[in-house]
């Protein structure tokens, strides 16, 4: 009985967050559209809000192309890798109180361990496709995983240090004691370096090196096409969302908000995340994209040595409030 | 400094490789022997501050009306930023040898305008670092831009014939 | 290490380990059909080796079986982009060799669209780069403008891209009321859209990063590598050939020309934006001073029909063989030749003409400032990394159509 309402739990979160990413990707485009003078999707039902289901139906239809020269398996499997892990993530989010999968102690690692794992699908993809443009894709990918995910962690460890907890529902229920109940502004060095760090884990602009288009063509899902290509874009949504998420619960006290709101408890959460989403988007709609190696030099010369420093700062913090 | 008067200069400097002055519309253009080309530039560039090269061509003189000299002609038009003179050299280029020296070594940016030349005259640079055609396949039979070129071939490009073979091939897949 | 080929290419091979990659001719960031031979070490180019071809068209072999009239069309094949300063600039090479007058006017009157062209293109070229470095707002606001400028473009001639508008001795059509009313609001917004495009990428750390110190070339290697136009003022030499050699009614404008120092990516990037406040201001002086009168000259040949009073001809019972008659009649014209150069918003486009007496020319070479730009990219693009490598091939401002011909 529990199993089966743990199913159900799990393919109603599937849901709505697919129905999430399928309309993020619409808001995305109508966003970026009104910032650059111009009206985003309007053809598909009333001012577009039928273009995801339509994208959608569109991209399930198409035909799905392997080259030749592909290394098949990989090829096939790289786009679910992907996928999959971004979605496991997803399991130890807590929405609101008590709203969580799986609420298990190490709920920030775990989300650390899948987006990483993530990373292996591009990396494979790049690999696998077996085209130049998906390998140097591929490996830009690797360079920046490897160098971003360091940052990120220790950005979060000063997080985990107040809260002394690695479970997500204990940082935001830890969070209750700081100023205005968040813990933005004791952190502030470290949401600085995560917020940095988190467009470079997403793949965003300014660090989309990976899919690069004027440089490398789409870079690791150039060869890609139909619902394949359509699950590496969702794989980067969810991650998107995911990481939105792990910002509003470590950084900006997860679903509390100024007062409560009877019946939907999860509101304040879902508005913080669409607040991080935003700025996702209007970043991508202004700034230009980094080079390879300068994207490196801010990660190891920059972020690295911050988040030390806010890790120093957090403990000399903790042992004079003490 | 006029052009006209450079173009003398030229004539003292050069006794033997100047062929002849001649100005029109307010052009001038000195005619010149090919052998020495490197040099009469090389001197046009340092004594003149000739530094900006406009451009570099061919011209086949076959079907020209009371043309003296060679077949193929090789223009070089120059021009000195500093002192604002525009000043056009002439080398004859002979059919028996349609060659002559290139002048790679004062204009890098001259490499491209030789490869076009050769390309569309045949005319061969020596000395040059990459002289390979460049707007015409490298499999390309004649040089365009010659007037006994046939505007209309009997054969295809042999890149075309391959290309007419690829898609009967592909078109078992239904592309 | 065993071969490995995808569609006959060659990815890597056991001789040594350059990775290389021929980008283009699809490629998005190339601007046309350029493909460029790249040998990879990692991500920095060790050796870059531009192919050019893909578009060539045989202009000069077709020009010279058409008359001087019937070129004005191939011209607009160039630079599409920016059609009709290659229009003005073929009109007044013929004008130069056959010694045709134009009436003040129609000199503004040219004066006025090279200047919109150039506005046009730069915009083009502004959206194109900063797309290519990643700022992708920019290149909708630039097609904002653009869009203005084409408008105007088929009011005047009826045509956005391929104008054909000049005419051997004027203009097609006389400029109406409408238009200058129209290009006076553009005139006078466009110096606050400048301010916008700048707000967004002038001061961007991202694009200084990724423009300073870029593709950098001194000022005697700009003039080796036969540069012309933006791309060697922003290293420092000031050649334009609207001042050098003034064409058109050039000489009556109060410009400046915009000259950088540093010559690298961003220094040509700040000529270009300069260039958009210059071309402005003529523009203004031309709906201010344009003068009345003849769009056309009095002498202008009519290369096409025989119209003219006391020109005689042999009819033939087809009307196309008294044409060519007409222009096969070898004492036309005066023989001889011009090289005569404008400055087009890339550079220098120059046209020489070998005019043998007959009303076709005999040869016409045209030196597109692409051509040579693509050519030093070999030069320029040694040791840069791949993303450097795209913001240099944007920062040349190259249209391949022009280039291959």
């Amino acid at each position: 009985m529990q199993i089966l309402i743990l199913l159900l739990q799990i393919a109603m979160l599937l849901a709505i967050v697919l129905l999430h990413v399928a309309y993020l990707t619409y808001f995305e485009r109508k966003i970026i559209g009104h910032m650059q003078v111009r009206m985003g999707p309007m053809r598909v039902g009333w001012h577009g809000l039928l273009q995801p289901i339509a994208d959608g139906i569109k991209s399930f239809f198409k035909e799905d192309i392997i080259p030749q020269q592909a290394d098949k398996p990989l090829f096939l499997a790289a786009p679910i890798i992907c996928l999959v892990t971004m979605l496991a993530a997803l399991a130890v989010l807590p929405f609101a109180e008590g709203w969580v999968l799986a609420d298990i102690n190490i709920g920030l690692l775990f989300i650390f361990a899948m987006s990483s794992l993530a990373s292996y699908g591009i990396i494979l993809a790049g690999w696998a496709s077996n085209s130049k443009y998906t390998f140097l894709g591929g490996m830009r990918s690797m360079a920046q995983v490897i160098s971003y995910e360091i940052p990120m962690g220790l950005s979060l460890v000063g997080v985990m240090m107040l809260s002394g907890s690695l479970n997500l529902s204990e940082i935001v229920a830890a969070q209750g004691t700081s100023i205005f109940s968040i813990y933005l502004f004791p952190q502030i060095i470290g949401f600085f370096v995560f917020f940095i760090a988190m467009l470079a884990e997403t793949n965003r602009v300014p660090f989309d090196l990976p899919e690069a288009e004027t440089e490398l063509v789409s870079g690791y899902i150039t060869e890609y096409s139909g619902m394949r290509y359509a699950l590496f874009f969702m794989a980067e949504y969810i991650g998107m969302m995911v990481i939105a998420s792990i910002g509003t619960i470590c950084f900006l006290g997860g679903w509390n908000g100024p007062f409560a709101i009877p019946f939907f408890p999860p509101f304040w959460f879902i508005l913080k995340v669409y607040g991080f989403l935003f700025v996702f988007i209007w970043i991508r709609a202004t700034l230009p994209r980094y080079r390879y190696d300068q994207l490196m030099a801010l990660g190891w010369k920059l972020l690295i040595p911050l988040a030390l420093l806010n890790i120093f700062l957090t403990g000399l913090l903790k042992v004079l409030v003490r | 400094m006029e052009p006209i008067r450079i173009a003398a200069q030229l004539e003292e400097k050069f006794p033997d490789s100047i062929l002849g002055i001649m100005e029109h519309r307010g052009q001038v253009t000195t005619s010149v022997a090919r052998t020495p080309i490197v040099e009469i530039i090389q001197f046009l560039k340092t004594e003149h501050q000739m530094n900006h090269l406009n451009c570099l061509c061919g011209v086949d003189n076959l079907h020209r009306t009371a043309h003296v000299g060679e077949r193929f002609e090789v223009i070089y038009q120059l021009y000195s930023i500093e002192n604002r003179i525009l000043l056009r050299l002439k080398a004859q280029v002979p059919e028996a040898e349609p060659a002559i020296d290139s002048i790679c070594g004062l204009w890098t940016g001259a490499n491209w305008l030789e490869r076009e030349t050769y390309d569309l005259f045949g005319i061969i640079f020596n000395n040059h670092p990459n002289l390979k055609r460049i707007l015409t396949p490298d499999d390309w039979q004649g040089h365009p831009l010659r007037k006994d070129y046939a505007l209309k071939g009997d054969q295809e490009w042999s890149g075309f014939e391959q290309l007419k073979e690829k898609a009967a091939q592909l078109k078992q897949f239904e592309f | 290490m065993t071969k490995t080929t995808i569609l006959d290419v060659q990815v890597a091979d056991g001789a040594d380990d350059k990775y290389r990659l021929k980008m283009g001719p699809q490629h998005p960031a190339t601007h046309g059909v350029l493909r460029v031979d790249l040998e990879l070490d990692g991500e920095t180019i060790d050796k870059c080796d531009p192919q050019v071809g893909y578009l060539h068209r045989g202009f000069e072999k077709l020009a010279e079986h058409r008359t001087y009239a019937q070129n004005i069309v191939l011209t607009d094949r160039l630079d599409y982009i920016s059609a009709m300063a290659n229009n003005v600039g073929y009109c007044v090479a013929v004008e130069k060799l056959l010694a045709i007058e134009v009436p003040p006017r129609a000199q503004f009157i040219r004066v006025m669209v090279c200047e919109m062209a150039r506005i046009s293109s730069h915009l083009l070229w502004l959206a194109t780069h900063a797309l290519d470095i990643g700022a992708m707002t920019v290149f909708l606001y630039c097609f904002r403008e653009r869009e203005v400028l084409l408008e105007l473009f088929a009011e005047l001639c009826g045509s956005r891209l391929t104008n054909t508008y000049t005419r051997l001795g004027g203009v097609r059509q006389d400029v109406t009321h409408s238009i200058m009313l129209k290009l006076q609001r553009f005139v006078d917004e466009f110096p606050g859209h400048i301010a916008e495009y700048e707000t967004l990428i002038d001061t961007n750390r991202i694009w200084l990063k990724r423009t300073i110190g870029i593709g950098q070339i001194s000022a005697d290697k700009a003039v080796d590598l036969c540069l012309t136009g933006p791309s060697l003022r922003g290293s420092g030499v000031a050649y334009d050939i609207r001042q050098h050699i003034p064409y058109a009614a050039y000489n009556q404008m109060d410009f400046e020309v915009p000259v950088g120092e540093t010559g690298d990516t961003y220094a040509r990037y700040r000529c270009r934006m300069e260039e958009f406040r210059q071309s402005n201001t003529i523009l203004r002086q031309c709906i201010e001073r344009m003068p009345p009168g003849p769009i056309l000259g009095k002498d202008a040949p009519d290369l096409i029909m025989p119209a003219k009073p006391g020109r005689k001809l042999e009819f033939d019972a087809v009307a196309g063989n008294a044409l060519i008659k007409l222009i096969d009649n070898r004492d036309l014209y005066m023989a001889g030749d011009v090289y005569v150069a404008t400055e087009v918003p890339k550079g220098e486009l120059g046209f020489y003409f070998i005019s043998d007496g007959m009303g076709r020319p005999y040869r016409m070479h045209i030196r597109s400032p692409s051509f040579l730009h693509i050519g030093a990219l070999a030069t320029i693009g040694q040791g840069v990394m791949i993303a450097d490598l795209i913001a240099i091939i944007g920062t040349l401002d190259v249209v391949l159509g022009e280039c291959d011909r």
